[in-house]
């Protein structure tokens, strides 16, 4: 078991033919992925990567039966690829670019709430079963399957909780970026509750970092709702006051988003907080008693 | 993006929201000549810089000669205003915003910005005007209302009105509140801001609704459609480390300490400052390389990191996923030769081509100090600058 994919999650890709999405579709095709094809207006009824081209996901999907898409289209054109992909009947779309207005994610995150489509991203790594299925720019090579649900903002500091719990032996079950942007398709709420329902998950990490308010949300719903262990380490200590730490939504701004009350309102609701990054195999350690 | 008030209040007048008479000039000359063409006798001078809490350290002033404007002006252009807001240096006065005088009788607050949390565009107001905000809705929240934008319909006239009788507008004035606020939703959408705040929006002795304040931010991510917009950034505001740092798509933001931090990824470039911070060090920047690094990047990022003076140690923390980390170490060693490097260099290389990369800096015969983990880059690093604070 696993959430959001597994070895069954049929993905097509949009932008498929360009550079990010050639690249990272072979990549996904190499990990076993199960790849049935990609989007590329204008190139429909091509072949690229062994895969067949669609002009439209209505096509693609009508062809494929795919049940997912990830999104590599440039900025601008996105909130137009995720409500395509969202009206063509795709059931979780994953969303890895990076600088998309924040009006338009405003937009496309309610039709896709409307439409019942679950939206991972944008400005993410994506989504990855280990062993199962790729969807996204994560390197392969430090998943293991295991135990451990790990849910962050961070593309970089997803990759350190990955290896810490593989050197530790505990592998993953999925791990989710759900990005840093300011707006993002799906909350950590969305994802810790999949996490607490699923049987293959028996920790969870959570990592946030400065700015906004959701780090506070999820400690909220974890004390409500989450019976598992939960490790979070949240990135941005040291960071000033009104200065945008390169993630759009990691900025302090009218003194609210710091991570001092991020930890305390995790600490409040039961989580176990590290104050070091290099600290989370260790912190599952001393939770889970493995 | 931020803009200046004088560019704001464009914005504003565009839109139809009443705003002062002014003229924005760049020398002492032309402010006495804008009080003249103004007319009047009395004006307000303001210096322009992006920060709040200019009136208190002096770049607002009230005057009542068009000589006054103009030793105004000389006293503040090409001179740096410190702000409670701004850091030690302050920000750089290049224009002067000459305005009409506007009598006042009271002050309210008028702010819109993208609420994460609801994920709407809200609006707040309050009759606690001319204040820091903040304060209001940290001490007496229920001070400030609300009125939450849908996006599919926009702004209606009925939010302007509960949030005008709230305020205790009276008679006209509800007219012009609901025309500010649905002028100021409109612009929000079409401009693709990220920020809103007139502080104050006065009530005049006659009556009347007037911006006197205009602070804008804009969604920088949106600047590629928003192209009048794109011609009013001001890089003389932003750190000029920063602002050359962009060009190279590289994201720095300078701090006060003496360890300099290269690294990829926002969230691990903090989580790194984080570290060094834990173990007694102060980093001196936060500075993300980005997924695509290339060779040529990371030379210009190590450039950068050692142009700040103070820093006495640098610290490489490179996670490579797409990116690879020979390439890292490539770039690395052609900016320590290049350049020449004196303080020492801890690297920290993991993920993808680590191995590769860990061996050319080992075989380039750099004085480069090798970690092992990340707690390790952290100390060696703290250790390197002369050890841990305190």
């Amino acid at each position: 078991m696993s959430i959001l994919i597994d070895s069954n999650t049929k993905v097509i890709c949009q932008g498929f033919t360009g550079s990010q999405g050639t690249f990272h579709s072979e990549q996904a095709i190499a990990y076993g992925t199960r790849m049935v094809g990609g989007v590329t207006p204008g190139k429909g009824g091509q072949e690229h990567l062994g895969l067949p081209v669609f002009n439209t996901v209505a096509d693609a999907v009508a062809a494929t039966g795919a049940d997912a898409s990830v999104i590599y289209v440039p900025a601008p054109f996105c909130k137009d690829s995720i409500l395509e992909a969202a009206n063509a009947g795709i059931q979780l779309i994953v969303c890895i670019t990076e600088g998309i207005p924040t009006l338009d994610m405003l937009e496309a995150k309610i039709k896709c709430d409307e439409l019942g489509v679950r939206l991972i991203g944008p400005n993410c790594p994506g989504v990855i079963t280990p062993g199962e299925c790729k969807i996204g720019i994560m390197p392969a090579n430090i998943h293991l399957p295991g135990k451990v649900g790990i849910v962050s903002r961070s593309g970089t500091l997803t990759y350190e909780a990955v290896k810490q719990t593989t050197d530790a032996g505990y592998g993953q079950s999925t791990c989710v970026g759900i990005g840093g942007d300011p707006i993002p398709g799906s909350s950590f709420i969305d994802i810790l509750a999949m996490f607490q329902e699923d049987p293959a998950t028996e920790a969870i990490v959570m990592i946030g970092e400065i700015g906004g308010t959701a780090e506070e949300e999820a400690a909220a719903y974890i004390k409500a709702n989450v019976t598992k262990p939960v490790v979070s380490y949240i990135a941005g200590v040291t960071a000033p006051k009104g200065k945008r730490m390169g993630h759009a939504g990691a900025i302090i701004s009218g003194g609210k988003g710091t991570a001092d009350e991020k930890f305390a309102a995790l600490e409040d609701a039961g989580v176990k907080t590290v104050r070091s990054l290099a600290q989370i195999a260790a912190g599952l350690a001393e939770v889970t008693g493995w | 993006m931020n803009l200046h008030e004088y560019q704001g209040k464009q914005l504003f007048a565009e839109y139809g929201l009443p705003v002062s008479r002014g003229y924005a000039v760049d020398t002492p000359e032309e402010a006495a000549a804008a009080a003249e063409k103004i007319g009047g006798d009395m004006w307000v001078v303001k210096a322009q810089v992006h920060a709040g809490g200019r009136g208190k350290a002096g770049g607002v002033k009230l005057i009542k000669s068009p000589d006054e404007a103009r030793e105004f002006a000389a006293r503040w252009l090409g001179k740096n205003l410190v702000t409670y807001q701004t850091d030690a240096n302050g920000q750089p006065v290049s224009k002067i915003l000459v305005e009409t005088c506007t009598d006042i009788a009271d002050e309210l607050y008028l702010g819109a910005v993208v609420d994460r949390a609801s994920r709407r565009v809200v609006f707040m107001a309050s009759t606690e005007g001319g204040v820091e905000i903040e304060k209001v809705a940290e001490e007496t929240p229920e001070k400030i209302l609300r009125a939450t934008i849908d996006p599919l319909v926009g702004a209606q006239p009925y939010q302007g009105r509960e949030l005008a009788f709230k305020l205790g507008l009276q008679g006209d004035q509800i007219k012009q509140f609901v025309k500010i606020f649905l002028g100021l939703s409109q612009m929000f959408q079409e401009k693709d801001l990220a920020l809103i705040e007139i502080n104050p929006l006065v009530i005049t002795e006659a009556g009347d609704l007037h911006c006197l304040d205009a602070k804008i931010g804009v969604d920088s991510n949106a600047l590629y459609r928003q192209k009048a917009l794109q011609e009013m950034h001001d890089p003389s505001q932003e750190d000029p480390r920063e602002a050359h740092a962009a060009k190279w798509d590289l994201n720095y933001v300078a701090l006060d300490g003496s360890i300099g931090c290269m690294v990829n990824g926002a969230g691990l470039a903090m989580g790194t400052m984080d570290i060094v911070a834990l173990h007694g060090g102060f980093p001196a920047n936060f500075l993300d390389v980005g997924g695509g690094a290339t060779k040529e990047r990371v030379a210009e990022a190590f450039k950068i990191i050692l142009s700040d003076d103070n820093v006495k140690a640098v610290l490489i923390n490179i996670f490579g996923g797409i990116v690879r980390c020979d390439l890292i170490a490539e770039g690395v060693i052609g900016a320590v030769e290049e350049i020449g490097v004196n303080v020492p260099v801890v690297v920290r290389l993991e993920g993808n081509n680590a191995e590769l990369g860990r061996k050319a800096l080992a075989d380039s015969g750099l004085n480069i100090i090798a970690a092992s983990s990340l707690t390790d880059a952290a100390q060696r690093a703290v250790e390197a600058a002369g050890g841990a604070a305190k």
